[in-house]
């Protein structure tokens, strides 16, 4: 057989599967995709809903659909939120907020987790503080405002006591959960090679809750931002739930609408954040 | 030769819940067995017959009710690193890659980091595994999984090397192929192997020695030495001796089969 035969013959063979490669050892080469154009398609179609939204926004108010003095367009709003970032207004509510929400939601995190893990050793402990623990799971934080202003003031105690009620308990039941469910062969397993209960626990059973707690985490991630704002529209000086509340009180409605849209993006970007976190934490789990 | 392992007069009841009501259950009474230093002793028996009860109670992973277990004439109080497991399901932990998975054991004995990957590179090199200390369990076939299983139990350099059903869950070629790995790892290494297995011709090919447990309680009911002398390159499978052993095992195992039918059918 010719050499150039075998040439010809090579590029008709089916590449081996990913996964067979793998396993044999080989290094598997990223496919690669043409860059630009595809990518810019992708993008396209990934926000096409939303620039529908945006398009329906913009040209409802401007053909009548929709009062646009209560609804300005797209473009107004926009433009009150360019002046608000210019004006260094924005800069200054986004940052009472986050801070807010930031220092309850490492409060909860820092409180939740070890305690978590501290009830979910026992399974008695666990099924005896279960059914309270629900209960305060599942009474609106928004509830306890009124409470929280009433032991602690106004300031900025009760804000981030009531973000810090929020978060803690998806992020306390999933921790419990987490810990509680862990494959009892691979906890025999590590046993039966001398671990000790500590290390048990930090090189097991922790590493084996994590993608369980960050179900609770991401829940009070959205949890944190949805009680901030409904705290500052009652009674706050900053932030942007005040924002949002100022403006409606002094007919700024597009001012309204861009404050709106910032609590939207800091929404997403809190989500994002611990998107990534969960990935960075769990890159060993098989992509699906 | 020196005992490795001594088992004497070993009970281990437990409580079952049955109605609510709670009862006594004895998985293995009346247990003896003296393991000589570097034997490769393979247990055979029915399912429920206390196979694993009786790796557990070597293991220390659980503690006998009566009765004593010496390992090299010491006294077993708990799990530690001169005894590791080989389990069925492999037990790997998944976030782990496989050099770090080698090195759980060495962790536990506080083995220092360098030494520690050294180590573990050693040993999935012994299971050949070279090149796949990087990969994480779910990137490996079952086979390279227990393979990485087997080079973490040996790496914590046990005394005795216990093992489960380990290879019960693997397709028949790659069971294979492992069960000439292990003989050529226990061989390079001279460790005293506890192989628990299902399967006659696993115990009979693996073994140089048998023991046949019955249950109900589980006791050790019969021993049977392999004085097979495999030739290299050779089908030991096929050697009339092979046969005659297998048969010998197999009636072992029929005559508890027949006692057990023998009682269901008086009750």
């Amino acid at each position: 057989m010719s050499s150039s035969t075998l040439e010809k013959a090579a590029p008709t063979l089916d590449p081996a599967p990913e996964d067979y490669r793998r396993r044999a050892g080989l290094t598997v080469d990223e496919v690669q995709t043409p860059r630009f154009l595809p990518a810019l398609g992708r993008v396209l179609r990934g926000s096409a809903a939303i620039l529908a939204f945006a398009a329906l926004w913009e040209v409802a108010p401007r053909i009548g659909l929709v009062d646009a003095v209560f609804l300005p367009p797209l473009s107004t709003s926009l433009g009150a939120l360019a002046d608000l970032v210019s004006s260094g207004q924005l800069t200054e509510h986004l940052q009472a907020s986050l801070t807010r929400a930031l220092v309850g939601l490492s409060i909860a995190l820092a409180t939740a987790i070890p305690l978590g893990a501290l009830i979910g050793r026992s399974a008695s402990v666990a099924r005896f503080l279960n059914p309270v623990l629900e209960l305060f799971r599942n009474t609106a934080a928004l509830a306890l405002l009124p409470v929280f202003v009433l032991i602690l003031g106004i300031g900025e105690t009760s804000k981030i006591a009531l973000v810090v009620y929020a978060c803690f308990f998806p992020v306390l039941l999933s921790t419990i959960t987490g810990v509680r469910t862990v494959d009892p062969l691979l906890l025999k397993s590590a046993r039966s090679l001398g671990l000790r209960p500590l290390q048990l626990f930090t090189k097991v059973t922790l590493p084996a809750a994590v993608p369980t707690i960050f179900t609770g985490v991401r829940m009070a991630g959205a949890a944190s931002i949805l009680v901030l704002v409904a705290a500052e529209m009652v009674g706050a000086r900053a932030g942007l739930g005040y924002l949002v509340t100022a403006a409606q009180q002094n007919f700024q409605i597009p001012a309204m609408y861009a404050g709106i849209i910032t609590i939207a993006l800091v929404g997403l970007a809190i989500n994002a954040v611990l998107l990534l976190a969960e990935r960075r934490l769990s890159r060993w789990r098989p992509t699906s | 030769m020196t005992a490795a392992l001594d088992l004497e007069a070993v009970r281990k009841d437990f409580v079952v819940r049955d109605n609510g009501r709670s009862a006594r259950f004895t998985a293995v009474q009346d247990l003896d067995l003296s393991v000589p230093d570097g034997q490769f002793l393979a247990v055979v028996g029915p399912s429920g017959c206390g196979k694993s009860t009786l790796l557990d109670l070597v293991a220390g992973l659980t503690t006998p009710t009566s009765g004593r277990i010496l390992l090299h004439g010491e006294p077993v109080t708990g799990p530690a690193t001169d005894r590791a497991v080989v389990f069925q399901q492999y037990a790997l932990l998944p976030w782990r890659t496989a050099r770090k998975n080698v090195e759980l054991g060495l962790e536990s004995v506080g083995v220092p980091r360098k030494q520690r990957a050294r180590l573990a590179d050693e040993h999935l090199d012994l299971v050949g595994l070279t090149g796949f200390a990087d990969r994480y369990p779910h990137e490996l076939s079952g086979g390279m999984k227990q393979r990485v299983a087997i080079a973490r139990a040996l790496a914590v350099d046990p005394r005795v090397l216990l093992m489960d059903e380990p290879f019960a869950a693997l397709d028949a070629q790659t069971r294979e192929s492992l069960q000439d790995e292990l003989l050529r790892i226990w061989r390079a290494t001279g460790k005293t192997v506890v192989f628990i297995t299902h399967g006659i011709d696993e115990a009979v090919y693996l073994g140089q020695r048998v023991a046949v447990m019955s249950p109900r309680p589980g006791r050790i009911s019969d021993l049977i030495d392999i004085d097979l002398d495999p030739v290299p390159g050779e089908d030991v499978r096929s050697d009339p001796a092979f046969g005659r052993l297998r048969h010998r095992v197999w009636s072992s195992l029929q005559q508890i089969e027949d006692r057990s039918e023998t009682e269901v059918a008086h009750v």
